[in-house]
Parts: C-alpha cells; structure tokens; sequence
C-alpha cells in the first residue's frame, strides 16, 4: 500500500511542523532577525493549529482514522495531545525568544530544535504500533538533547545534556527490551485495532490468570516498558534525572521539557496500557497506584529541602508526575470491569492545566533571572516589586501547583482524586490530599518571599520585554479562567478520552 | 442576593486596589463596601423567615455539570445568623484599621477578599463550592498575616496555612468519598440534597468520612489538641484580622460541626458524643487555665477563645443523651455562642488592638490605671469582658445557659466541669481588668489618649449586637430554631425516635 494524499493529511500538522523547523533552520543562513525567526516559526504552529482543526472535525465527522498502513492512528486523544504539544511550543518559542539571544549564532537552530522535537511529540501521540512509538520517541528526545546542552560556554547545560543523553539512551533501551517481549508474547506490534492485523491485545486475551498479566512475558514486557517511559514521566525510581537537567538546562528547555515532553509520554502510556494491556487493567492498575504514591511523596518531600528555583521546579514535576499516576491508576469504575474514561479525562485535564501553571512559573522565572541569573529562592526577595507581573504570574503559578483554587490546579486536582475515588482508590486521594498540604510548604515559602523579604541587593525595576509580557499574560488568563471555568476544556478531554476506552 | 453578599466585598476588593488614590480614598472605598455589605446582610437577615422555607434565597446553576457541581446558594436558620454576624464583624474590622499606613490598598483588598470568602462559605450549599471557599479564606488570611502582623508573623502565617489545609486534606477526601458512595444518577454535592440520603452504607465506613470533616473543622474551631496554631495567629496578626479571626474564621470550623456532622452523620455524631463531651472539658478547662498564665494581652484574649469554643463542642455532644430527650437546646446554644463569642471576642481584639496602639506594649505587667486615661475603652473591654464571663442582659449569658441546659441531661458531670469553666472565666476576665484597667494610674501611661470616633465606632458596631441579643435573644433563637430542627428531625429519624 503506497503512500495517499490521505495519509498526508492525516499528518499535516506534523509535516507542517518539520517543515517550518527546516524553513526556520535555512533561515538563519540568511537573516539573524529575531522577529523573522519567531514569526516562521509561529506560522508553522498557526498552520500545525489549523491542520489539527480540521482534521478534528474530520474525526469528529468520519470517526478515527488511520494512517501509513495503521502505523499512526489520529483520534480525538492524539489530537488533543497535539494541541498541547503545539501551544506549549509556540508559548515556549514567544518567551524564549529574548532569552535565545544567548545562543547567537544559533538562535533559529533553536527554534527549528523545538519545532522538531514537537513534531516527534505530536506524532508519539499518535502511534498506533510500537515501532512507531519507538521511533517517534527518539525523534522527539534527540533535539531536546541538543536544546539541554545549548549555552556553550558554561558546564552546567553541557552535563545536563549529557545526562539526558545517556539516560534517554538507557531508557529506550529498557522501552525496546519491554516492547521486544510484548511482541513476543503477542506475535503483533500493533497497539490500536487495524484493519488486518491483530492487536496485541486481541492476541493476549487468552492468557493464564494465575500470573499477573496473563503471563511472564507480558509482564516483564509492561514492567520493562513502565520502566522505560518512567524516565520520560520523572517517575519515581527513575526520577533522579529530572532536577539536574531543569536546573541546567536553558530555561525556556526546562519549561518545553517539563510540559510537552511530559504531556506526550503520559498519551503513549496510556494509550499503551489502555489499548493493548487493557486485559490486564487491575494488576497494571495496582502497580500505577502504588508508584503514584511514593512519585509524589518523594517529589514533594525532597523539594522542600530545595535552595534552587528551577531545580525545585524539577521536584515539583516529580510530584505532578506522581499526582497525574493517580489517573492512569483509576481504571475501571468501583465496583466495575470495564475500563472507564473518568480516570484518562482527568489526565488529560490536569496535563494542560499543569502545562499552563508549569509554563508559567518557567516564564516567570524566566524573566525574575535574566539579568542577575541568580536562582536561588533568597534571589527572589522583594521581586513583588521589580518584577510585578512576572512575580504575580509565579504566585499564581505556584498556588494553582499547590491546588488552590480558584486556579485550574484545583480543579485538575478535584477531577484526578474524584477519578481515584470513583475507582475505590480512596487512599489514593488522602495520599494526594495530604502530600498537597506538603506542597504547600515550599511553594508558599516562594511566595513568601517574593512579596515579604527586602530584596538584599540590585533593587531596580526589572524591565520585561513584550513576547515575555504576552506569554506570561497568555498562561496566567489560562490559569484562573480553566479554574473558573472548566467545564469546556473538560468536556473536550472526556470526548478526547472515551476514544481509548471504546 | 446571597451571591451579591459573596461577590460584594470581592468588588470591593478589586476597587481598593485599582483605584490609586490617597489612603484616606481607599479607607472610604473599603468602609463604604463592608457598610453596604452590613445592609444587605441586615435585609437579608430581616427578609430571613423563620417559619418559612429550611433553605431561602436559594440560587442554583449548573458548574461543572459533568461532576454535578452547581453555584448553589442558600442560607438557612444556621447561616443566616452567621451571614449576619460577619457582615457586622466586617465593619469592624474596617474601623479598626484606620491606623493602618503601610501598604494601605494591598490590605484592605485582602481584608475585603477575607470577608467575602468566608460569606461565601457560610453561603454555599454545594459542597465543592463550600470547599472552595473554604481554601480561598487562606490565601488573604496568610498574607494579612504575614505582612501586617507582629512577631514571628511568618512563622504563624505558615503554621495557620499548614494546619488549616491538612485539615482541608482530610476533608476534601471526605467530600469525594461522599460523592462516590452513590451509584452514577444519584450523586450529587448538594447538602440539602444530601442531608436527607442514608449516609450510613458508604464506600468507606462512614465513621472515616465522619472523622475526614471532623479533622477539619476541629482544626478550624479549634479543637484540643488541634488548636496550637490558633494563639500564635491570634498574637501575631493585625488587630483587623484578630477580629476576623475569632469573629468568623472560627465559627466556620463550629458551622461545619452542625451543618455536615451533625446534620448529615447523626448516629457517628451520637456515637462521638462521648468523645465530644470530654475533648469539650479540656478545652473549656485547658483553655482558662491556660490564660490564667499569660502574661500578653492578645494572647489572653486567644486562648480565652479556645475556652469558650469548648462550649460548641459541648453543645455538640449534647446529642448523647438519645433521641427521645433531645430538643435541640444544646445545639441551639452551640449555635448561639457561636454568634455570640463572634461579636464579644471581636470587641476584646478590638479593644487590645486599641491599647496597643497607644501603650505599644501588650504585656500585662506593664499596664494598670488604664481606665483613667482612656475612659471610653475601659467601657469597650468591661463589656466584652462581662459578656464573655457570661453576664445575664448580654448575649453570653443565653448561649451558655442553653448549652448547659441542653447538655446537663446526656452528661452531667462534662457539664458542670464546664460550667466551671464559666467560673474561671469569671476570675480571669475580672482579674485582666483589674490590673489593666483598674489600680493606681501610672506615670507613663499620663500620655496616653481615648478612643476617637472610628474606634468608638468600631467598638459600637460590636456593643449593639451584644446587649440586643443578650435582652432579647429570642431574635437569634428563633431563625437557630428554624436551622436546628430539621438536624433534630435527622437525629429521630436516623436513631430510631
């Protein structure tokens, strides 16, 4: 079966990505501009935008679709997934956009770097079979190895691209060992029904009860691949990466890391354990639960202890990953068998919500750092008044992380416990609940001390350009009215979510 | 109208600190709104009919219609009452933070967000909505603190933030076990909904959720041992705010008593009651004893509260005594001294934060003769004093007499170890007042000044309500008697009659 005009646009908003990464890239070769750079790449994601559009009126009219030979599956789950992944790149590419003056000669290879990794996200969301999972999980993780290490003249990003380097390479490592026993056991690589082929989880669905997953090879194959794409979601054992590379990473990285990345490795994983280990439910079901709680306890007991703003950010995305665990683990309905969309809805819900408050507290440090580049929680003493938009969207930022509303991180929060609760997990929530109230601590202690220390030395006002204002004005508005309002969003996410359940 | 009260001092809130005027237009603009807000909480408690519907001025719109979450709004013979007294405590509140210069917009918006948060809790009936509210007190209340306070603010705004929102932890996973008990179809947060479905087969054992709302709200009121944060809030935080504090912050932990586990768990809370009945002693009895050692002002005044809330809980467990015996006087007086500890101990705050201002010292051992330079507020503490002893013509008297007529069938013995209490009270509210007020005139205190009108007017706004509802209490009882009767109607029903 050859390649269709069908197939082409079913990845349109892919293709407009790479190609606006490479039209972005050439650019450069001819022009330094800044403005140039951002509005290619804009226009890449303003089209990447419409493409997603309308192929979600297309699903929507015509029902899931597939692509290249059932590789690549487009469903309201993926596409939602895509406008994520796209709104927090153009988001990233605005505020950075002053701070990638720092990267001269290369400040559109930055861009072409992001808008690249963002297609490998939007087509990981995508993936029907593990193949394609695999190798949009690399397309995805190579540029942002090179976006880490980015600031040549200091070690701090260079280990930090490094050590994302080699532990990406050991996890797809991991990820290919699991997914090479899942094939084995199933004969099949294809995670989303097609038209010819069977499942993995139509092959698996005579398996033994007495082992857990029906077998040892299947099991081994979903460990292995938990413990490969727990690198991706800074799940906890695999976590202890996450905070050295957010802190030596560039800032607007550390934001795309935290948000994007995370937001599609949590679309593989439950695409993966929904479509093809759904059989399985209750014992992966266990496992999640179980690693939700000590992800976010760990995340947030170690983040008290923080000195370093990014690095606490890095712990609190631990903790998020922990919280976000708590849907992937409500499966079924209490009391029920079959798979229920509550606990995929309210993921979907809290990664833009996350995705919003990350963003923001990236973009406000962003901006609090860039002329002393001190990140030290003391350097922001006083910046209630040098920065008062910047230190405003931080505080924000940082009680919606908390889960106060009315900030959209309740909500996300009331959404994933009311899930755990109605799949009987009522630990779970009291877990999440009480490590909430540990949050609080550091999160508040920020706030603290933006507003009530007396900054010890530069005490100016600290000047922020437009594209920083607007990015900071863009995720503090989405902050508080998905937190006032969040009926629309989470409709979207639930129609987004009943496709895996089906 | 109940969603106007909310959002009133919100508005009000924005205006503070949009409007960039002098200090003097700022303290207008916040005195206006809390005086507006008084009227329409004074209407609202006129209009209020207590032989009328249980829940009026009802307002209800879907939210979250995917997880039943509705603006739902409504006051009953509970809130009313409490609606009320935190419109008055707002003006207080107002009135005594003329003197405040620093950082003059940024306060009075947190002050305004702190009243219109907590209205809102008083006024939801949806129990997200309530919830919600119920964190959103936090946020101001932590920044009043922390920034206008005294001492070790920091150390107390996060210690009162801490300990509130792990209550609140426990509470909110209560909520959702609530929620989910119900198959889909039935679920619902509506407490008028809820107060009247069987919530004694429940996901978990409804003991646990039980226990989830009574962790809160023991936090809140506060309950021994859950209450060390309260004292260190108290003497730390602007007088404003020590107001607020005791006035309402409080009740919201003693309404939430009533409204969720008394009025939803009657045979948990029957069940508690003994345990209630002996955490009500060592509260009335630790608390005064307690204050006997103090030697600051303020912290007095805290710890007094901590005595006086036993009472609530006192009250509380007046639902021992079984269904057949209980009238609702105990919890009728529960729910009395919650408005009236409201009104008595914001006038003692008031008055401390007035002596502070002028003597700048809130040591004991420092002050004496006060009367006789500051006539007027040696009025204000003698009857906030005489109030919170428990004298008859003030409103203390008929909250604790109720609470001690309710209780003394079911069980005797907490009640009079209780009623001892009283006593103590008796011997140090006078004892305070002697060696501040009262006693030789000191040289230094000679340039000490009275009240001015606005703190004259402070005290007033809190005097009225005192004398109004201790004459003729009928007026309070009457709309708690709507509010209670339809928990007592649970309590027949659920034990069996």
């Amino acid at each position: 079966m050859g390649i269709t005009g069908r197939d082409l646009f079913l990845i349109a908003p892919e293709l407009a990505l790479v190609v606006a990464a490479t039209v972005v890239v050439l650019s450069g070769l001819v022009s330094r501009q800044r403005q140039l750079t951002l509005g290619l790449a804009l226009l890449g994601l303003a089209a990447t935008f419409a493409f997603g559009i309308a192929l979600w009126g297309d699903v929507h009219a015509n029902g899931t679709q597939s692509a290249f030979n059932h590789s690549l599956v487009v469903d309201k789950f993926a596409l939602y997934i895509k406008f994520l992944v796209a709104g927090t790149a153009a988001l990233v590419l605005i505020a950075g956009s002053e701070y990638a003056e720092r990267f001269r000669p290369y400040e559109s290879e930055f861009s072409g770097l992001v808008l690249f990794s963002a297609s490998g996200l939007m087509l990981l969301a995508a993936s029907a079979d593990l193949i394609t999972i695999y190798v949009s999980l690399e397309l995805a993780t190579l540029p942002v190895v090179a976006l880490a290490a980015f600031v040549r003249m200091r070690v701090a990003p260079i280990e930090a691209g490094v050590k994302y380097l080699l532990l990406s390479a050991v996890s797809s490592a991991f990820l290919l060992y699991g997914f090479a026993f899942l094939y084995g056991a199933s004969g099949t690589m294809q995670v989303v029904s097609s038209g010819s082929a069977p499942t993995i989880a139509q092959s698996l669905a005579a398996g033994t009860a007495a082992v857990p997953f029906g077998g040892l090879a299947v099991m081994a194959g979903a460990v292995l691949a938990t413990a490969g794409f727990g690198f991706k979601l800074s799940m906890v054992p695999f976590q202890m990466w996450t905070p050295d590379v957010y802190e030596g990473a560039p800032t607007p990285v550390g934001a795309f890391l935290a948000t994007a990345s995370k937001a599609a490795a949590f679309a593989v994983v439950l695409r993966l354990f929904y479509e093809a280990l759904g059989g399985s439910s209750a014992d992966w079901s266990t496992l999640f639960a179980a690693l939700a709680a000590i992800t976010m306890t760990i995340g947030n007991l170690v983040a008290v202890v923080q000195s370093n703003v990014k690095r606490l950010l890095g712990y609190s995305a631990i903790a998020h990953a922990g919280y976000m665990l708590i849907g992937v683990a409500a499966v079924t309905a209490h009391g029920q068998d079959t798979p229920d969309a509550a606990g995929i809805s309210s993921v979907l819900f809290y990664l833009s919500g996350y995705a919003a408050m990350t963003l923001a507290a990236f973009f406000a440090v962003l901006v609090l750092t860039q002329r002393s580049g001190d990140e030290r929680i003391e350097a922001m003493a006083g910046m209630g008044r040098r920065a008062p938009l910047a230190a405003l969207a931080l505080a924000v930022a940082l009680l919606g992380l908390t889960g106060i509303p009315p900030t959209v991180g309740f909500m996300g929060k009331l959404f994933l416990f009311n899930a755990a609760v109605n799949s009987g997990l009522v630990w779970l929530a009291v877990v999440g609940a009480v490590n909430s109230v540990v949050s609080a601590y550091y999160y508040v202690g920020i706030i603290r001390t933006m507003y009530l220390r007396q900054p010890t030395g530069d005490n100016t006002p600290i000047p922020v350009a437009f594209s920083g204002r607007l990015a900071l004005l863009v995720t503090l508005a989405a902050i508080l009215v998905l937190g006032l309002w969040p009926s629309g969003l989470l409709e979207v996410a639930r129609t987004a979510a009943s496709g895996l359940v089906s | 109208m109940l969603t106007a009260i909310t959002f009133l001092p919100m508005i009000g809130a924005a205006l503070a600190l949009a409007v960039r005027g002098s200090t003097r237009t700022t303290r207008l603009i916040a005195l206006t709104t809390v005086l507006a807000e008084l009227g329409l909480t004074i209407s609202m408690y006129v209009i209020f009919s207590a032989e009328g519907d249980v829940y009026q001025f009802v307002q209800r719109a879907p939210w979250v219609s995917a997880f039943g979450i509705e603006f739902l709004m409504g006051v009953d013979g509970l809130s009313a009452p409490l609606v009320l007294l935190n419109g008055i405590l707002g003006v207080a509140a107002v009135l005594v933070s003329w003197r405040v210069e620093t950082r003059v917009r940024e306060y009075f918006m947190w002050l305004l967000l702190l009243q219109g948060a907590v209205m809102g809790v008083f006024a939801s009936l949806d129990l997200i909505l309530f919830f919600i509210f119920w964190e959103l007190e936090l946020v101001p209340m932590f920044f009043l603190i922390s920034i206008w306070g005294t001492g070790r603010r920091d150390y107390s705004a996060m210690k009162f933030l801490l300990f509130t929102f792990l209550g609140s932890a426990f509470m909110f996973a209560a909520i959702l076990a609530l929620y989910f008990s119900f198959p889909a179809g039935e679920r619902t947060f509506d407490m008028t909904a809820l107060i009247h479905k069987d919530l004694t087969n429940l996901i978990v054992p409804s003991s646990l959720v039980f226990s989830g709302f009574l962790v809160a709200f023991a936090v809140k009121l506060p309950i021994v041992p859950l209450h060390t944060w309260l004292p260190d809030a108290h003497t730390d935080a602007p007088t404003a705010v020590s107001v607020m504090l005791a006035g309402v912050l409080l009740k919201m932990g003693g309404y939430g008593l009533l409204r969720i586990n008394a009025g939803m768990f009657p045979e948990e809370l029957a069940r508690a009651a003994p345990l209630l009945a002996t955490l009500a002693v060592v509260n009335v009895l630790y608390g005064a004893f307690i204050v006997m050692r103090q030697t600051d002002l303020k912290r007095l005044v805290a710890y007094s509260s901590v005595s006086h809330m036993g009472f609530v809980v006192l009250g509380l467990a007046s639902v021992g005594a079984g269904a057949a015996q209980l009238d609702g006087t105990g919890l009728n007086g529960a729910a009395m001294q919650l408005f009236t500890h409201g009104t008595i101990t914001g006038l003692l705050f008031v008055v401390v934060g007035l002596v502070y201002d002028r003597a700048h010292t809130r040591h004991i051992a420092d002050m004496g003769g006060l009367s006789g330079r500051m006539p007027l507020i040696a009025i204000g503490f003698m009857v906030a004093g005489l109030a919170s002893l428990g004298l008859p013509t003030t409103s203390g008297f008929a909250a604790e007499i109720m609470v001690f007529l309710g209780t003394f069938p079911a069980y005797g013995l907490a009640t009079a170890l209780c009623a001892f209490g009283v006593v103590l009270a008796a011997g140090y509210i006078l004892w305070t007042a002697q060696r501040t007020m009262f006693g030789p005139p000191l040289e230094r205190w000679a340039h000490l000044e009275d009240a001015t009108r606005v703190d004259v007017a402070a005290m007033g706004v809190l005097v009225v309500p005192i004398f109004l509802f201790g004459v003729y209490p009928a007026l309070l009882t009457d709309v708690f008697d709507a509010g209670i009767a339809p928990i007592i109607a649970s309590f027949a029903q659920g034990l069996g009659g």
